[in-house]
């Protein structure tokens, strides 16, 4: 069964590495991720969707809240969230199909963002089956071409947020004249 | 105020703030700039002979002390050679930061000249790792490295710094304050969990306390000797546990799991509870995990979250460093002894009994011939000499399990070995490192005649620090710990497990300039153990024992921990 987990992590270099590491390490393929900053420049939000035998989805989610650059990890799984896609998709269009697209497209309520003498380019949005649907809808009218964002995702619960408070430095366990000499 | 250093300044005095005084290392083209400081600065660095060595030193260091050891090397190869000894670290969990050059910011990425992407590389083979990209970000990233690998769950840092930064010039501040909003861990414990514990632990008929590494790493062994001596449970230390509570204390059974005694194993199947204390329920430790302590409640004490329920159940979670958890238990031990102790007391003594039958019926008896060196003679030799207050190194493989079964540890960071990783090589670096640290100290490093050969090159460190190691090497010709399995499960079919052509003893050591010798007479050996401790510099003792023993019991792959093979297979009748 898929797994959404998301993840409020620090915007710093290898940060993703990290939080992809403790999948790929139980190699584990990842069916989709997206990241990007949140309101803070500094933080980022990502969604992963990946397929976690139910018993390990616990400890998984414990090793990413372990992680240094990992401010929060959570699992939405079975919590109340929304879930959203976006496929773009590019579809070829004769004279004869070009209305039997448009009217699919706004079926699904998918906007078209190019259009040009040879096809269109659609933007559809919602949860995942609906543009998975939509896509097979765009099938019937010959070859495409699909990108797909993942799933974004948002809790709808309040999650506290617990965070480690400054500390100061080099008075720890390394306090100079601590160790014996060498 | 603030003043403008170059990188390798800065690197230098950010590693005398966090009080090091020396580190085990080895130069190279990207670290230049840092060597040049180095040289007359007030940190002193041991030389080593191979960058993996670097950081088992570094890690002797941080073992035999409980503060950081700080280790070096440069880009590519030298950071690759790093590898093992940061796993080994991250899976004892012990605190290093290792400091590795890297090939100039512009060209990498460009397959430089001893380029490799460490960065990317010891992403998995750390607690956490940096690379740092301006002169000006460097004291932040190491002090930074410093508290993660001390605080929390230690373990090892890894911080790459390119030559470009070390040759930068920055206006360097003293860092006040750490702020590293994601790195969450609880020290207290919560008190309700605590007393609920304790209220279990009265009520067990048959409690079994299970210390782990985390009570050395917590320094919490004189707690747990209080916990012990509370409550009146008799205890099993792991391998990482040795020394937690002294071998001699009248509580204390044995090390658990693989290689554990009888004893240990049996009690932990017929316990009705286990108080875990910084152990991690490894596969060495449970055998088959479905069979193991069928009949237990588990109270599971440790610092990382991610431990309690990884591989048993815990019906009683508790995420807290043990220092002031035990505390707090023994607090609440004593409260609540008065209603309890006297009630407990029989079954104390019935379940007590019980052990000391178990381990009257099969106690781990040191082997003994007149003919030939036995490995568990040899070790009861160096116990004799050590009295439990030596420090030894072990390497991996029979002559560690020997050394955990039978040397005896008057208190913690005694016993080196490499637990988690398990490996080879480890015995004679770490070593190194604890005798650096602790130069007035009897220190062996008990290792086999396969780690050993690992390890040959540092015998010049050794040498050139006159650092006063004992080198023991349990000598049996093979790599005994895999020729034990292959005569057991693989049909005595030995593949690639002789090792012949070991070197003379007497002639490798003085090779070097210090005294060696070789003894495979058991009258003989006594004596010369007592040289070499009473030699005032390094000694290398070849022990040549026999070859064929197994080390017993044996819990074999797949078993649970009550299915002990105990001893050979009886030979067939003639």
């Amino acid at each position: 069964m898929l797994q959404t987990i998301s993840l409020l992590v620090e915007n710093k270099p290898g940060a993703l590495m990290r939080v992809t590491g403790v999948l790929s390490a139980r190699g584990w393929n990842i069916d989709s991720l997206t990241v990007a900053r949140t309101l803070d420049a500094a933080q980022s939000r990502m969604t992963i969707v990946v397929d976690i035998e139910p018993v390990l989805r616990r400890q998984v989610i414990k090793q990413m809240n372990k992680l240094i650059n990992v401010l929060q990890a959570s699992d939405l799984t079975e919590s109340l969230a929304v879930r959203r896609e976006m496929a773009l998709v590019r579809v070829r269009a004769t004279a004869e199909n070009r209305a039997g697209i448009l009217r699919d497209a706004e079926i699904y309520g998918a906007r078209v963002v190019d259009a040009t003498a040879d096809g269109f380019g659609l933007e559809c949005t919602g949860p995942v089956e609906k543009v998975e649907e939509f896509i097979d809808a765009m099938k019937t009218f010959g070859d495409i071409d699909v990108t797909r964002s993942g799933i974004v995702a948002v809790s709808m619960e309040s999650r506290k947020l617990r965070l480690a408070p400054p500390i100061e430095a080099a008075t720890g366990v390394n306090g100079a004249g601590q160790r014996p000499s060498c | 105020m603030s003043n403008l250093m170059t990188g390798a300044n800065i690197l230098v005095e950010c590693l005398l703030r966090e009080g090091v005084d020396c580190l085990f290392g080895y130069p190279g083209g990207v670290t230049l700039p840092f060597y040049d400081v180095l040289y007359d600065a007030k940190v002193k660095h041991y030389l080593v002979r191979h960058e993996e060595n670097a950081c088992f030193a570094a890690q002797g260091y941080a073992r035999s002390t409980g503060k950081v050891g700080v280790c070096c090397a440069t880009s590519g190869p030298g950071a690759t050679n790093l590898v093992t000894g940061l796993v080994d670290a991250l899976l004892d969990s012990i605190p290093i930061v290792a400091i590795t050059g890297q090939v100039s910011s512009k060209l990498i990425g460009s397959d430089a000249f001893q380029e490799a992407d460490t960065f990317g590389i010891t992403r998995a083979c750390t607690k956490h790792n940096f690379l740092v990209k301006s002169a000006a970000e460097l004291p932040r990233a190491i002090h930074e490295a410093f508290y993660i690998a001390a605080s929390g769950r230690p373990g090892p840092v890894l911080v790459d710094i390119p030559k470009d930064v070390f040759l930068g010039n920055a206006h360097y501040e003293p860092v006040g304050t750490i702020h590293l909003p994601g790195y969450k861990f609880s020290t207290e414990g919560h008190a309700g969990q605590i007393r609920r514990a304790v209220e279990m632990m009265w009520e067990a008929q048959r409690p079994l306390v299970y210390a782990g590494g985390g009570v050395i790493s917590a320094g919490a062994s004189g707690s747990l000797r209080e916990l012990v001596e509370a409550l009146d449970a008799p205890a099993v230390c792991t391998l990482m546990g040795l020394g937690g509570l002294p071998s001699s204390h009248p509580n204390f059974i044995s090390m658990p799991g693989m290689h554990g005694s009888y004893a240990a194993n049996m009690a932990m199947t017929h316990t009705d509870l286990i108080i875990a204390l910084g152990a991690r329920f490894d596969d060495r430790v449970t055998g088959r995990l479905d069979a193991f302590a069928p009949h237990a409640r588990v109270i599971h004490v440790d610092i990382d979250p991610v431990e309690i329920g990884k591989n048993r159940a815990a019906d009683l979670p508790i995420v807290g460093n043990l220092g002031p958890v035990l505390e707090k238990m023994n607090t609440v031990l004593a409260e609540l002894a008065p209603s309890h102790k006297a009630r407990r007391a029989a079954d104390r003594q019935a379940w007590k009994g019980k052990i000391a039958s178990w381990a009257a019926e099969h106690p781990l008896s040191p082997s003994v011939s007149d003919t030939e060196i036995k490995p568990q003679h040899l070790v009861r030799e160096i116990d004799r000499l050590s009295g439990g207050d030596a420090i030894v190194c072990s390497d991996v493989g029979q002559h560690q399990m020997w050394g955990a079964q039978f040397l005896r540890f008057n208190r913690p960071r005694l016993w080196l070995s490499s637990g988690g990783l398990g490996s080879m090589g480890f015995g004679l670096p770490s070593a190194i490192g604890a005798q650096v640290a602790n130069p007035g100290r009897l220190v062996f490093a008990l290792v086999g005649d396969g780690g050993f050969q690992m390890s040959i090159p540092e015998l010049a460190t050794v040498a050139n620090h006159r650092l006063p190691i004992k080198i023991v090497v349990m000598n049996n010709g093979y790599l005994g710990m895999v020729r034990q399995w292959q005569e057991l499960f693989y049909n005595n079919r030995l593949s690639a497990v002789a090792l012949e052509g070991f070197p003379d003893a007497a002639m490798l050591a003085g090779a070097y300039g210090f005294p060696g010798r070789t003894v495979e007479d058991p009258g003989e050996i006594g004596q010369a153990l007592d040289e070499a401790v009473r030699h005032p510099g390094p000694y290398l003792l070849n022990v040549k024992v026999s070859p064929f023993e197994c080390v017993y019991p044996m819990v074999p792959a797949g078993a649970a921990i009550d299915e002990m093979v105990l001893g050979p297979p009886k030979a067939a009748a003639v």
